[in-house]
C-alpha cells in the first residue's frame, strides 16, 4: 500500500534528547543497583501491597497507553477505515516502543527472573491463571507489534545498496511480510482483545481485598473498553504534538471523526459502570463520601468531561479542546487502573504503600527511554506522515524541532 | 464525522460480541467446586486451649531452618515478630478485647481446599500437593507475588531484603508428614490446641466440642465452608467472632470461583479467540482489498 | 531496773542470747515487708514484739507432718529460730515443748483460760470428720472437739499450711478419713489460712505480727487467704516467665533446655494457677530455694483443685491470662511512606499536568478552527 512516510529530518543529538538520555542513565543505574539487593531496599513494595507502580503504571497503564495501535487498526483494518492509515506508523510505533517497556518493567518486577524461561513452555502451563493469559499474550504481542512495524524499516534497508546481505534479508523479509500481513494484523487486534481484557480479570480473584466499587465481574469488559479509549486517546496526544513538533499541517479531520467515536464508547464505559453498581446495589457506597466515594467521583468526572466536550461537532474540530479531552481519557483510564490495582486495594489494616525514588526513577527512566527511542526511529526511519497525498510530487519531509 | 446512528450501532455491537464471548457463559456453566482429596490432612486450632506459649512459633523455626526474627519493628526486642513474613511461618497472634478479654490466634497457611493461589499462579509453582497440602515450588516461581495479592488470609510472604527471594509459608511440614510424622507445631504444643489429623474426623472433632460445650464455644468451625472449606479449622471462644481474630469473612464460595469461571467461558477450548480471529481475519482481508484498490476512505 | 533484768527483758534477752538489735530489726523487717506494711512500721513491729508483750500462740496439731513448723524453723541463721519462736510467746506446741502428757494438757488449758479471747490459735493439719472424728485423737479427745473448743476461744485462728486450710494430702481421694480443713470445722469463725506444703515462714510471721502490733488480720480474699501473699499466681512473678512468653520449654527432664533453665511448664507446672508467693519469696532464705527455682516444676501445694489431684506433670490452664504486650496484634502497623516520595510524585504530577494544560491552550490558540478544517480537507481523498 503506497503512502507517504519520511524519515523526519533533523539532529538526533538534542539538547531534550541528552536531558532524556541523562534520566535513564540514572534509572539503569538504579536497575543495577536492584539487581543488586532485592527489591525491598529499592522499591516501597511489602507484603501487604506486592505489587506496585511498576505493574500498576508501567504494565496497566503503559499497555493501554500504548494501545494506539490497536484502537487504529480497529478502525483501519477492521472497519476498513482507510483514511486513517496515516495515524496507523506512529500509533504502531508508540505501541511498539511502550509494550516492549512494559515487558522491560515485568522483567524488572519479577523476583525470580531466571525461572522465567519457563513460563512459554506449554507443559507447565496452569490454564486458570490469568495473569499466565497476559504473559504470553503480550509477549506474542510484543513481536507482533515489531512486526507490523517492520516495513518500515524493511523499506530503508532494503535500499542500502551498500550492505548487500542486509538488502538481501530486507526483501525477502518484506515479501514473507505481504505474504502474511493479513493474519499478523488480525492477531494485531485479536491479542489487545484477549490480554487488555485478561488485566482487568487480574483482579477478579480479591474477592475480599478490592473495594465493592471497583469490583465486579464486568471487569474485563471495562478495562477492554478504557483500553480503546486510551488508545485513540494516546494517538490523538502523540498527533498533535508530532504535529507541533514536526510542524506538519494537522490531521483534524481524521481525529475529529475518532474523537466522534471516543464519545460512544465514553458513554458505554459509564453507562455500564454505573448500571452495573446500581444492580449490585452498590451506589450507596458513593454517597458515604469517603476517601474511596472521591476517587470514585473524581474517576466518573474525568471520563464524562471528555463526553461531554466532544459531543458537539464543533469543538471536535478544535485542536486545544481535542487534545484536552485525549489528555482527560487519558487521566481517566489510569486513574481507573490505578484506582483498580493500587487505591481500592486493601489487604487490611496496618498495610499501605507509596513508591519510593528509586522506584519512580524506573518508571520515569523507561517512559525517558521510549521518548528516546521514538525520537531515534522517527528520525531515522519512514514513520510519520507527509501530509501530502500519496504520488503526490514535492512531498516535503517533516523536520523536528525536538 | 458525527457519530452518526450506524457507528454507534456499530459500537454497540462490538461490545455486545464481547459481552456475548464473556459473562452470560460464565454464568451458565461454573466450573465444577473442589472437594478435598481423600486422605486429607488438616490441623484443628482451637483458641480456647491456647495459652499463648508461643512454643509453636519456636519449633517451626527450627523444623524449618528459619533464622530469628532480628529486624523488630517493636523496639529492641530480639525475635518477636509482629507478624508472618520472610522468617516466619507461624505466628501466635494476641486479640485483646475492650472489654478486657483475651484470646490467642494462631496464624499461618490456611491449605485451602481452593487455594487462590494456586489458581492463580501461572505455572503451577504453588500447587495442591498430595494430602491437600499447598506447596511451593522453587524451581518453578518467577516471583511475581500474584499469589500473594491473591490470597484472602495474606499469607504468602515474600524475601524482600535479597536479590533471590523466595516466596515464605506454612507447608505443614510436608517433609515430616511426608515421613508419618507430624508438624512441628502440633508436637510443640503442650495442651494439644493445635492437633493434627484426617480432616473429615477434625471437623467432626470441632463440631463436637461445640455440641458438647455450647456455653465455651463461638458457634462456628471456621473453615469448614469459609472460601470453600479450608484445611485448617478454627474455634474460637464464646463471644469472640472470627472477624475479631483477623479470619475474614469470605461467604461459602470458594475464592477463585469468580475469575475461573469466566476464564473457562471465554477460553474453553479456545473456540471464542480461535472464533474472533476468523471474522477479524476475514475483516482485515476485505479492509486490505478494498483499500488497495481505492485511494482509501469509505466504501 | 538493774542490768540483769534489763537482760532478761526487751533486747537485753536477745544480746544475752548472743543475738544482736540488729539482727533482731532486720528480723521484724524481713517480716514487715513479707505482710506488705511500709518500712517505717518495723520501728513499732519492733517495740511492740520488745516491750508490749509477745503475743501468745496456741499451736495445735492434728493431721499434719509437722513440716509447717519445720518451715519457721529452716532458717539460715541458727539463731533466728529463736527469734521468730521468741516474736510470739507459744505457750503450747506439741513438737517444741518440753513437757508431756497430762502436764502438757494442763499447760494447754492454763494457756486458755489465761489468755482467753486474746491468743491466737494456730491449727496445723487437717480435721478427720470420719467415724465421729476417731482417726485423730489427742489426750483422748478428738480434734474436731479440740479445734471446735480451743479455735471458739481463739481471739484470732490461723490455719498453717494446705492441710489446715482445705485438708491437705490427708484428703487425696478416696479421703478416708474425710479430713477437711479448719475452716470446714470452725463455720462462722474468721479462720486466716495459710496453705502450702510448707507455706513460706514469713507469711505465718507476717500475719502474727500485723496481729500483735495493730491488732488486725491482713486483708483476706474469698478462700480466708491473706492477699498479701497469695493474690497473684507463681506465674504472673515467675523468674523463668521470659522464657514462657517466648515458647522456651523443657521438654524432658535433664535436656537442653532443663539445662539452660527454660519454663517447666511442658513437664506439668501448675504455677499458672496456683496462688503463693514462692516465686517472689523464695525458702530458706536462701535465692532459687524453691521448687521451680532447682529446676522440678511447681506442682501446685496450696490449691485445693491441683495439689494431690492433678498429676504431677499434666498441664494446666492459665488463670487469668495476662500476656504481655509483646505479643503480635491481631493487625500490626506496618509502618507509613516516605515523605519525600510522596513530595517528589506531586511535583511530577503536577509539572506533568500543567505541561499538558498550556500545550492545550497553545493549541487551541495557534491554528484556527476553520484553517485546520480546510487544510485537512485538502488531504483526506
Amino acid at each position: 500500500m503506497s503512502h507517504n512516510a519520511r524519515p523526519v529530518v533533523g539532529a538526533i543529538l538534542t539538547r531534550p534528547f541528552i536531558a532524556a538520555l541523562a534520566v535513564f542513565a540514572l534509572c539503569l543505574l538504579v536497575l543495577a543497583w536492584r539487581f543488586v539487593v532485592g527489591l525491598g531496599p529499592t522499591t516501597g513494595m511489602n507484603d501487604g501491597f506486592p505489587w506496585g507502580i511498576w505493574i500498576a503504571f508501567d504494565v496497566v497503564i503503559g499497555t493501554a497507553l500504548a494501545c494506539g495501535g490497536f484502537s487504529v487498526a480497529i478502525l483501519c483494518y477492521a472497519f476498513n477505515k482507510g483514511k486513517y492509515h496515516p495515524l496507523i506508523r506512529p500509533a504502531v510505533l508508540t505501541s511498539a516502543l511502550g509494550y516492549s517497556l512494559a515487558g522491560a518493567s515485568v522483567i524488572v518486577d519479577l523476583g525470580r527472573y531466571w525461572n522465567v524461561w519457563k513460563i512459554p513452555l506449554i507443559w507447565n502451563w496452569n490454564r486458570n491463571s490469568v495473569l499466565l493469559e497476559v504473559a504470553i499474550c503480550i509477549m506474542t504481542y510484543v513481536v507482533v507489534l515489531w512486526i507490523e512495524l517492520s516495513p518500515a524499516f524493511l523499506e530503508v534497508w532494503e535500499k542500502q545498496e551498500k550492505y548487500p546481505l542486509l538488502c538481501r534479508a530486507a526483501r525477502r523479509a518484506h515479501g514473507w511480510l505481504n505474504r502474511y500481513l493479513i493474519a499478523i494484523l488480525a492477531l494485531g487486534i485479536l491479542l489487545p482483545t484477549m490480554h487488555q481484557s485478561s488485566l482487568g480479570s487480574l483482579m477478579l480473584v480479591m474477592v475480599s481485598k478490592l473495594h465493592k466499587l471497583w469490583h465486579t465481574p464486568l471487569l474485563p469488559v471495562l478495562f477492554l473498553s478504557t483500553a480503546i479509549l486510551m488508545g485513540y486517546a494516546a494517538v490523538i496526544f502523540e498527533s498533535a504534538l508530532a504535529n507541533e513538533v514536526f510542524d506538519r499541517p494537522r490531521e483534524t479531520k481524521i481525529l475529529a471523526s475518532m474523537s466522534g467515536i471516543m464519545v460512544v464508547v465514553l458513554f458505554f464505559f459509564l453507562g455500564v459502570r454505573l448500571v452495573d453498581l446500581a444492580l449490585r446495589g452498590r451506589l450507596g457506597l458513593v454517597a458515604r463520601l469517603d476517601f474511596y466515594s472521591w476517587m470514585f467521583l473524581l474517576e466518573m468526572a474525568l471520563f464524562l468531561a471528555p463526553a461531554l466536550l466532544l459531543l458537539s461537532q464543533k469543538r471536535r474540530y478544535n485542536p486545544g479542546i481535542e487534545l484536552i479531552s485525549a489528555i482527560l481519557m487519558m487521566l481517566a483510564g489510569s486513574l481507573y487502573r490505578f484506582d483498580t490495582f493500587l487505591v481500592g486495594f486493601n489487604p487490611g489494616p496496618g498495610w499501605s504503600y507509596f513508591p519510593t525514588i528509586p522506584e519512580m526513577t524506573v518508571t520515569i527512566g523507561f517512559v525517558a527511554f521510549e521518548f528516546l527511542a521514538y525520537l531515534f526511529i522517527v528520525k531515522t526511519f519512514p514513520i510519520i506522515h507527509t501530509g501530502v497525498a500519496p504520488h503526490a510530487f514535492g512531498a516535503a519531509a517533516p523536520k523536528s524541532s525536538v | 464525522m458525527s457519530p452518526t446512528r450506524r457507528s454507534v450501532l456499530k459500537g454497540i455491537a462490538s461490545a455486545a460480541t464481547l459481552a456475548a464471548t464473556g459473562v452470560p457463559k460464565a454464568l451458565a456453566a461454573p466450573p465444577r467446586r473442589k472437594t478435598p482429596p481423600a486422605d486429607a490432612v488438616g490441623l484443628l486450632y482451637d483458641a480456647t486451649r491456647c495459652i499463648g506459649c508461643q512454643a509453636c512459633v519456636v519449633k517451626c523455626k527450627e523444623a524449618n531452618g528459619l533464622p530469628p526474627d532480628t529486624g523488630t519493628p517493636r523496639g529492641a526486642m530480639y525475635d518477636a515478630p509482629d507478624d508472618l513474613n520472610a522468617t516466619t511461618k507461624n505466628i501466635i497472634k494476641l486479640y485483646k478485647g475492650e472489654d478486657g478479654r483475651t484470646s490467642f490466634m494462631k496464624a499461618q497457611c490456611m491449605h485451602c481446599v481452593d487455594p487462590a493461589c494456586a489458581s492463580v499462579c501461572m505455572i503451577s509453582a504453588l500447587h495442591k500437593g498430595p494430602r491437600g497440602i499447598v506447596e511451593w515450588d522453587p524451581d518453578k516461581c518467577v516471583g511475581c507475588r500474584y499469589c500473594m495479592t491473591a490470597c484472602p488470609f495474606n499469607v504468602p510472604k515474600y524475601e524482600w531484603q535479597t536479590a533471590f527471594p523466595k516466596i515464605v509459608k506454612c507447608e505443614m511440614c510436608r517433609h515430616l508428614v511426608a515421613k508419618g510424622g507430624i508438624p512441628a507445631c502440633v508436637a510443640a504444643c503442650p495442651r494439644e490446641a493445635v492437633i493434627f489429623g484426617g480432616l473429615e474426623k477434625l471437623r467432626a472433632d470441632a463440631k463436637g466440642r461445640i455440641a458438647g460445650e455450647p456455653k465455651k464455644y463461638f458457634p462456628k468451625v471456621y473453615g469448614d465452608t469459609d472460601g470453600g472449606g479450608t484445611q485448617v479449622l478454627y474455634l474460637s471462644a464464646a463471644g469472640i467472632p472470627f472477624g475479631k481474630l483477623g479470619l475474614p469473612d469470605l461467604g461459602d464460595e470458594p475464592v477463585p470461583l469468580l475469575t475461573e469461571s469466566l476464564t473457562h467461558a471465554v477460553y474453553q477450548g479456545f473456540i471464542a479467540p480461535v472464533a474472533l480471529y476468523g471474522i477479524l481475519g476475514f475483516a482485515v482481508y476485505r479492509s486490505w482489498r478494498s483499500q488497495r484498490l481505492g485511494e482509501g476512505g469509505e466504501k | 531496773m538493774g542490768p540483769s533484768e534489763e537482760r532478761r527483758t526487751g533486747f537485753g534477752k536477745w544480746e544475752a542470747q548472743g543475738v544482736s538489735r540488729r539482727e533482731f530489726l532486720r528480723t521484724c523487717a524481713i517480716a514487715a515487708a513479707a505482710v506488705g506494711l511500709p518500712a517505717w512500721t518495723v520501728g513499732e513491729i519492733a517495740e511492740a514484739a520488745a516491750a508490749k508483750g509477745r503475743p501468745p500462740v496456741i499451736w495445735l496439731h492434728f493431721q499434719e507432718c509437722t513440716g509447717c513448723s519445720e518451715t519457721l524453723l529452716r532458717a539460715s541463721h541458727p539463731a533466728v529460730s529463736d527469734l521468730i519462736l521468741d516474736l510470739v510467746s507459744l505457750d503450747y506446741h506439741e513438737t517444741l515443748l518440753a513437757a508431756a502428757g497430762k502436764q502438757a494438757e494442763e499447760a494447754l488449758q492454763a494457756a486458755v483460760r489465761k489468755n482467753a479471747g486474746k491468743f491466737v490459735c494456730v491449727i496445723e493439719g487437717s480435721i478427720p470428720r470420719a467415724e465421729v472424728g476417731s482417726y485423730c485423737r489427742v489426750g483422748g479427745r478428738t480434734a474436731v472437739e479440740i479445734a471446735k473448743e480451743i479455735g471458739g476461744k481463739a481471739g484470732a485462728v490461723i490455719a498453717i499450711g494446705s492441710c489446715a486450710s482445705w485438708g491437705g494430702i490427708p484428703s487425696a481421694d478416696p479421703n478416708p478419713t474425710d479430713a477437711v480443713g479448719a475452716p470446714r470445722i470452725l463455720e462462722g469463725k474468721t479462720v486466716v489460712c495459710l496453705p502450702g506444703c510448707p507455706p513460706n515462714p514469713y507469711n505465718f510471721l507476717g500475719t502474727v505480727l500485723q496481729y500483735a502490733t495493730y491488732g488486725t488480720l491482713p486483708a483476706l480474699d474469698s478462700l480466708g487467704r491473706p492477699s498479701f501473699a497469695y493474690a497473684r499466681t507463681i506465674h504472673e512473678d515467675c523468674p523463668r516467665r521470659p522464657h514462657f512468653d517466648a515458647g522456651r520449654f523443657v521438654e524432658r527432664f535433664g535436656d537442653e533446655g532443663h539445662r539452660h533453665g527454660y519454663c517447666l511448664y511442658k513437664t506439668g507446672c501448675k504455677g499458672p494457677r496456683t496462688h503463693a508467693p514462692c516465686s517472689l519469696q523464695h525458702f530458706g532464705e536462701v535465692v532459687g530455694a524453691w521448687p521451680v527455682g532447682i529446676g522440678h516444676p511447681c506442682f501446685g501445694c496450696t490449691e485445693q483443685s491441683l495439689a494431690f489431684r492433678v498429676p504431677l506433670h499434666t498441664t494446666v490452664e492459665i488463670d487469668r491470662p495476662t500476656p504481655p504486650d509483646t505479643f503480635a496484634p491481631i493487625h500490626a502497623d506496618h509502618g507509613g511512606v516516605s515523605v519525600a516520595a510522596v513530595g517528589v510524585a506531586g511535583l511530577a504530577v503536577g509539572a506533568l499536568i500543567g505541561a499538558g494544560a498550556m500545550a492545550s491552550k497553545k493549541l487551541g490558540a495557534s491554528k484556527g478552527e476553520g484553517e485546520g478544517k480546510g487544510e485537512a480537507d485538502k488531504e483526506a481523498k
